[in-house]
């Protein structure tokens, strides 16, 4: 089985490269784009029947630092 | 006085922290991330900056799951000293021992130049040699500086005097312009400037001597 875990800032903490991105965008001639958040995909081939929860784990101990990041777990 | 500078696959500043605890007096041992164990009787533990594990995943994230690094939670648990500069600060706020995080530099670029900083407070083993408000000079060279907590965190640490350092220019985006950050019972300190290199004369400048010569002074006293 396999787990895709998606991390991004949270709400309200700036993204800085988020904006760069942006900025390029428009730099491109890319009208209209009023904001870019930039995350990460992490995806976990895993034992077949380990559990969401250990994944959320995984997440709050090493994957994700929730001091500034927000993420969510799918399992595929 | 013993200080125990650790060392992750991407340290480089590893033997510079080590020179300027050893000319401030301390005996040093360099300990490899894999060990499980601190050698006794350290008195603190510095943990130094770099890149390691390659900036993998978030700065410090890896380096604070290594086995060394459970023993600087438990030798920190146990009231024991340690410092963190630059990564070594990223690695101390992603083991949880300092509050916070240290995210990308504001203006995205990687910042590095000597820069000015005042001392907030003098009452630390490590900011004693020093008066507050003093301005000091040590280099900064980082690309994930921009110190971020939220509202409660900011205020329980200006409340509890326990921002150590300010940047008189903010280099990096950084909240409410803080460089350096104490722990509750401010044995642990966390800073991105380096005070490691600003030690010899031939670094350009000598403002770091005071920080490690008090902090030597204090913990052989204590």
């Amino acid at each position: 089985m396999k787990a895709r875990v998606h991390v991004m800032l949270k709400n309200g903490v700036l993204d800085p490269q988020g904006e760069a991105v942006k900025h390029a965008l428009g730099t491109l001639g890319f009208e209209g784009v009023d904001g870019v958040r930039q995350g990460k995909v992490i995806e976990l081939d895993l034992a077949d029947g380990t559990s969401e929860a250990t994944v959320t784990e995984m997440c709050e101990k090493l994957l994700a630092n929730t001091v500034i990041e927000s993420y969510s777990v799918e399992l595929v | 006085m013993r200080a125990a500078v650790l060392v992750f696959p991407g340290s480089n500043c590893d033997r510079d922290m080590a020179v300027a605890l050893r000319a401030a007096g301390a005996e040093v041992e360099m300990v490899w991330h894999k060990d499980a164990d601190l050698p006794g009787g350290v008195d603190i533990v510095a943990v130094p900056g770099g890149f390691s594990f390659g900036d993998y995943l978030r700065c410090g994230a890896i380096a604070a799951q290594s086995p060394i690094c459970k023993a600087l939670v438990a030798h920190v648990k146990r009231g024991g000293y340690a410092l963190g500069v630059c990564n070594g600060f990223q690695v101390l706020a992603e083991t949880g021992l300092l509050p916070g995080a240290l995210m990308r530099n504001a203006g995205l670029k990687f910042v590095c130049k000597s820069i000015g900083l005042e001392v907030v407070t003098s009452n630390s083993a490590f900011t004693e040699g020093y008066n507050a408000g003093d301005v000091v000079t040590y280099p900064v060279a980082h690309h994930d500086g921009n110190y971020v907590a939220d509202e409660a965190t900011l205020d329980q640490l200006r409340d509890q005097d326990r921002v150590a350092f300010r940047y008189s220019q903010n280099p990096n985006g950084s909240t409410a312009n803080i460089a350096g950050i104490l722990s509750e019972n401010r044995r642990v300190l966390g800073m991105m400037p380096h005070p490691e290199r600003a030690v010899d004369a031939a670094h350009g400048g000598t403002d770091g001597q005071a920080l490690f010569r008090t902090l030597v002074g204090q913990l052989e006293n204590a």
